[in-house]
């Protein structure tokens, strides 16, 4: 993921899941935004998104807004999800979303983010979460990751 | 056939018809392989087939597919509960990632709905690969229905 957020803009299509979603990202300096294009599978009931696919783009969110957020000449660490909090705010409608993430603090072993979620208007979120990452370094984590 | 009998396979319809109107109400289901399992009168299993086309890393599966099994097993046990599927939106959902999941073995998302008020459900669970003892993600959540949230 880090090299793809090298650039400016692109896709986060090198994973299968990120990539089933079919999410984008646009990166404005130190920030990097999602995007969710709107597809009818991620439809959960009548004409909204599925709860699980708002919390995997919030998740991703945190995942590319952590990986900005560490040293660029270490090598990184397995980013392991530990706990993620989503509040739903308001219906996901059937049209584009957006999310970004904030670090809020980063341990040498755990990393503890924000994020949210909106669709018309950043003021408007549809969801927050709150994201809690181990980071292994990559000798001491487990091969199923 | 038996008056019995007759009570009992309408029954079976009726439950049939349950499960066949909630997995073809979510798309999003379809798209993960999600299917049905069992479920009982509070409480729901939905099961998430390993799927190369789910993973993030090294075989494993993404978190967020998790994270959606465990809301549509929530959501399924809060109808369950209700024996309606009446409109309703999650509130709020965690998931605690206790350890990996194991690539190749499905997923089973087992959600109980523990307490109903007059407009909240609350529903707990977790996430298993054959062993309930050994969780590898442990769910809690609300639920606002009967009306706008």
């Amino acid at each position: 993921m880090r090299e793809r957020l090298r650039d400016d803009r692109g896709t986060l299509d090198m994973l299968p899941y990120p990539a089933l979603l079919g999410l984008a990202f646009e990166r404005d300096g130190d920030e990097v935004r999602l995007r969710l294009p709107f597809e009818p599978a991620l439809i959960g009931s009548p004409e909204r998104l599925h709860g699980g696919v708002v919390a995997g783009l919030l998740e991703f969110a945190g995942l590319a807004a952590l990986v900005l957020a560490l040293p660029d000449d270490a090598p990184l660490p397995t980013l392991k999800p530990l706990t993620a909090t989503v509040d739903y705010l308001r219906a996901g409608g059937m049209r584009d979303t957006f999310a970004v993430a904030t670090v809020m603090r980063l341990g040498r072993r755990v990393a503890n983010l924000t994020a949210v979620a909106w669709q018309y208007d950043h003021s408007r979120p549809i969801a927050t979460a709150k994201l809690n990452i181990i980071l292994a370094a990559v000798s001491e984590s487990e091969p199923a990751g | 056939m038996s008056d019995a009998a007759a009570v009992d396979a309408e029954r079976e319809a009726r439950n049939a018809r349950f499960i066949q109107r909630f997995m073809d109400g979510v798309p999003h289901l379809k798209a993960l392989g999600i299917g049905y399992h069992a479920h009982g009168d509070d409480w729901a299993e939905l099961v998430l087939p390993y799927s190369p086309s789910l993973i993030v890393d090294d075989g494993v599966i993404a978190s967020g597919a998790i994270f959606s099994l465990m809301d549509s097993a929530a959501g399924f046990a809060v109808f369950a509960r209700l024996k309606s599927m009446a409109g309703h939106a999650t509130l709020d959902l965690r998931l605690d990632y206790l350890h990996g999941p194991e690539p190749g073995v499905t997923i089973v998302g087992r959600a109980i709905c523990y307490r109903l008020t007059s407009s909240v459900a609350f529903v707990r669970g977790f996430a298993h690969q054959g062993d309930p003892a050994r969780p590898l993600a442990n769910m809690a959540g609300t639920f606002m229905y009967g009306g706008a949230a």
